[in-house]
């Protein structure tokens, strides 16, 4: 198994060259994120993540979270784990400072978040589950229950959960069916089942607070009829500390394909009388609120398949470097080498590097727009950045996590027979990732997201402005003497075009056919990352020439970033005008048989 | 009582390192740096003697570039108290750094000294025992354990075959073994105060100490590579080649 270790200069790269720190830190609530605090948090985050989380990744895969009597036990050693991520103030780096938290910025976050994700993506989906809570009640929360609820789950002595999904209930939420009773005193008494809830039960704290979509007795149908609840698993006594056990009990835990550790639960709530809930913000706004919440876990979920995708790779070009198998080609004789000589294992291991590195550019730039949109002091700033985080969110979600599965079915393939083994540990990933696509949210999803709210309900306005910055590149790339520069050009120009034309049709075409719109929703959506993430390779290999010619310049990794946007270009971008024809021509025959034909 | 504890910069444990191609050194350009564990080891002893209560105040020492203030960052998070940099471009030898801890203690008069007993870069495991010569301070090398008392120290070293006791007076130059302690992981509510605390920079001229060095680096080579083996038709062959050609029996 390999041992994994940060990426920590292309972090670095993305978030101090490519994107740039000083705007954010410019910002007064950020004034102390210079780059050293940045690469110092990083590569302690790194440090923690390499000796403590990643040795655990794969004990979590064959010791699966177990129920018994209603008590879920983590796998060996995850208990300990979550106690020294708590106490290393890692939980709280999010947070508000009014609550403990550290304040620091998404962009910083999220880089973070990379790595716990890279190390043991099923241990972090906790506190993951906690900071989306924290995010709710931050925005949504009274005073009263920000007091008595965000201390804790800041410091991450006690984790969060979502409860949105039911049976009857998956992607369509309108469907909801638990039961909210108002009760004399204010509180409410739940009653219902919820499905596939992320860490709903665990050993790791003495408290869980849940976040329970439900309806009030009077509430009107759909969407428009659902509320948010805070439900404690422990009631807090006058002083907040856990003490009554409430009414929510975990009956079961599914056999998932992936994320062992992970305990994903079936919770009952008011089996026994009903469970205590207090109402968040006001009635029948519930999924309003989610959303807000959900769009952060959407990026964040993004995330986990760049971190996924770092994670397979790095495990595949360890392999590729001890395997010795065959001869260099057209040698007839000499001694064999390692695979990572074979033309078609560098192209697999080039296509997963420059794919990794073009969507931990994407991720990372939603993340920094995050941050300004929420604090920039300019008005009109802060509604430009919002908007672009808006319509990078689904492709950050739908377009990363899509090809994370690709990117770690190549990390399998680059193995060989020893690939489909389960000890080799490739095969973990890709089963890990698999997930990534599906929830918060399917691609399908995403990409409806993508193409009705976010394109055709502007009209392609912020893409336009998108493409319009992006057009300067062609210019530079012209300019440039470089060969690899010059060999990025055409295929970048042409991805580009390609994007403006399939935005041109699906603004056109979304009210005349919505149902073609809706066919093609999922190729635009990986069209636009594609073209996009090889927008940013494209700056990204500007900017590594500009360097090479300083003194004491990192030669190594800024020829690389050059070659790897090169193959970026060359093997991804030239996919581009394909997926434009599919988005313009295709949607038709997708949905030109008849049910009773299939 | 106040300590003063030595950290150095060294390539970080985990890269492989290279060997410049003119043989002049190690190839440090845009390789990843980290404290030198056994200073990681120093630096843990005294945050663990300042959370005991057997000590007041933890100065971090760092003795080089510029960038060794991102190694002093890291003792500032770790639980030291100030920094000090002693800023030089110079290649900087074990009797350098320990002359200017030698200057630094004279105006800062620390109680106990901790360094790492080497560095995993050059090894040399010479500072520490400089350092108290130059002072006229008794010296615990390799230690594994120490308790402090008033003005005596109880120290348990490693020793070839075995570990030593000895009870010594203050003040002491001590120098750190692996089995001392395990450092503690940062925590990310000390790294962000750890950019509040001092850090002070000075040049070794102002502590009026000459780091040029007295020794010169003819040249660094990799080891020789490993060749293969050979297989040996008996015992008696084997005897004979241990004895003959190996000699090692």
């Amino acid at each position: 198994m390999s041992d994994y270790a940060a990426p920590l200069k292309d972090m670095q790269f993305v978030i101090e060259e490519l994107i740039g720190l000083g705007e954010i830190s410019s910002l007064p609530e950020f004034a102390e994120v210079t780059p050293d605090l940045v690469e110092q948090v990083l590569d302690e985050a790194g440090k923690f993540a390499a000796e403590v989380l990643a040795p655990l990744n794969r004990v979590g895969d064959t010791h699966p979270a177990k129920l018994e009597n209603g008590v879920v036990t983590t796998p060996p050693g995850f208990k300990e784990a979550y106690r020294r991520f708590v106490d290393a103030g890692w939980n709280g780096l999010a947070g508000e400072a009014e609550f403990g938290g550290q304040a620091l910025p998404h962009i910083v976050s999220l880089a973070v978040a990379e790595i716990w994700n890279s190390a043991n993506m099923a241990f972090c989906l906790c506190p993951m589950l906690t900071s989306g809570v924290l995010e709710a009640l931050k925005s949504k929360g009274s005073a009263e229950q920000r007091k008595r609820f965000l201390p804790k789950l800041t410091s991450g002595d006690w984790t969060g959960t979502m409860n949105l999904t039911e049976p009857q209930a998956g992607s369509d939420l309108s469907a909801v069916r638990t039961r909210a009773e108002p009760q004399p005193d204010g509180t409410y008494k739940l009653f219902g089942q919820k499905i596939f809830i992320t860490y709903g039960e665990h050993d790791f704290t003495e408290n869980i607070i849940h976040l329970v979509l439900a309806r009030t007795p009077d509430a009107p149908e759909g969407t428009r009829g659902i509320s948010l609840f805070i439900v404690p698993k422990f009631l807090l006594d006058d002083q907040g500390r856990p003490a009554q056990r409430n009414d929510v009990r975990c009956v079961s835990i599914e056999h998932k394909m992936g994320i062992h550790a992970s305990p994903t639960c079936v919770l009952a709530y008011g089996d026994q009388g009903g469970a205590t809930g207090y109402l968040v913000g006001k009635e029948n706004e519930g999924l309003r609120y989610m959303f807000i919440m959900m769009n952060h876990a959407r990026l964040g979920v993004g995330l986990e398949g760049v971190a996924m995708a770092e994670r397979a790779y790095q495990h595949a070009l360890w392999y590729a470097k001890q395997r010795v198998q065959g001869r260099e080609l057209g040698a007839k004789s000499g001694d064999r080498v390692t695979i990572i000589h074979h033309p078609d294992v560098r192209r697999m291991l080039m296509s997963m590097k420059s794919q990794t590195e073009a969507m931990r550019a994407l991720a990372y730039t939603a993340a920094g727009a995050l941050d300004l949109a929420s604090h920039h002091a300019d008005p009109e700033k802060r509604g430009q950045q919002q908007a672009l985080v808006d319509l990078l969110t689904p492709i950050v979600k739908g377009w990363c996590t899509e090809q994370a599965v690709e990117i770690s079915s190549l990390g399998v393939q680059i193995h060989g027979g020893m690939g489909f083994i389960e000890e080799t540990g490739a095969a973990q990933f890709y089963r890990d990732v698999r997930i990534t696509t599906i929830y918060e949210g399917t691609t399908g999803i995403q990409a409806m997201d993508l193409v009705s709210r976010k394109v055709a309900a502007e009209r392609g306005a912020t893409m336009r402005a998108v493409l319009a910055r992006l057009a300067a590149l062609d210019g530079q790339l012209e300019k440039a003497a470089e060969p690899d520069l010059q060999a990025i050009r055409v295929p970048l120009t042409a991805a580009l075009k390609a994007l403006e034309e399939s935005t041109h049709w699906v603004v056109a075409t979304a009210a005349s056919a919505p149902d073609w719109v809706a066919a093609s929703a999922v190729p635009y959506l990986k069209l636009a990352g594609t073209t996009l993430g090889g927008a940013l390779m494209a700056q990204a290999a500007l900017i590594a020439s500009k360097r090479l010619s300083a003194a004491d310049a990192d030669v190594s990794f800024y020829r690389a970033k050059l070659h790897t946007a090169r193959f970026y270009a060359e093997h991804m971008l030239t996919q581009a005008p394909a997926l434009a024809q599919t988005i313009m021509t295709g949607a038709q025959s997708s949905m030109a048989l008849e049910e009773s034909q299939f | 009582m106040k300590v003063l504890v030595g950290v150095k910069r060294v390539v970080d444990a985990n890269i492989k390192v290279r060997v410049k191609s003119d043989g002049s050194g190690v190839d440090t350009a845009n390789v990843k740096m980290a404290m030198n564990p056994f200073c990681e080891i120093a630096v843990e002893q005294a945050v663990r003697m300042k959370e005991a209560g057997t000590v007041t105040e933890i100065v971090a020492v760092s003795v080089g570039a510029a960038q060794c203030q991102e190694t002093l960052r890291t003792a500032l998070a770790m639980g030291a108290d100030r920094a000090i940099l002693v800023e030089t471009d110079q290649e900087v030898q074990p009797l350098a750094v320990a002359k200017v801890i030698k200057a630094l203690c004279d105006k800062e008069k620390p109680g106990l000294v901790i360094m790492g007993k080497q560095a995993i870069d050059d090894d040399c495991n010479q500072t520490g025992q400089m350092l108290a010569a130059l002072l006229g301070w008794p010296q615990a090398c390799f230690v594994s354990k120490i308790e402090v008392n008033g003005d005596t120290a109880q120290i348990t070293r490693e020793i070839d075959g075995g570990l030593e006791k000895l009870s010594s007076k203050m003040p002491l130059v001590m120098t750190t073994d692996l089995r001392l302690n395990e450092p503690r992981y940062v925590t990310l509510p000390n790294i962000m105060k750890a950019k509040k605390k001092p850090l002070e920079n000075v040049k070794p001229a102002d502590l009026g100490v000459d780091v040029a060095p007295r020794l010169a680096t003819l040249k660094v080579a990799e080891p020789p590579q490993r060749t293969a083996g050979v297989k040996v038709d008996d015992v008696a062959a084997l005897v004979n080649k241990l004895k003959n050609e190996a000699r090692v029996i």
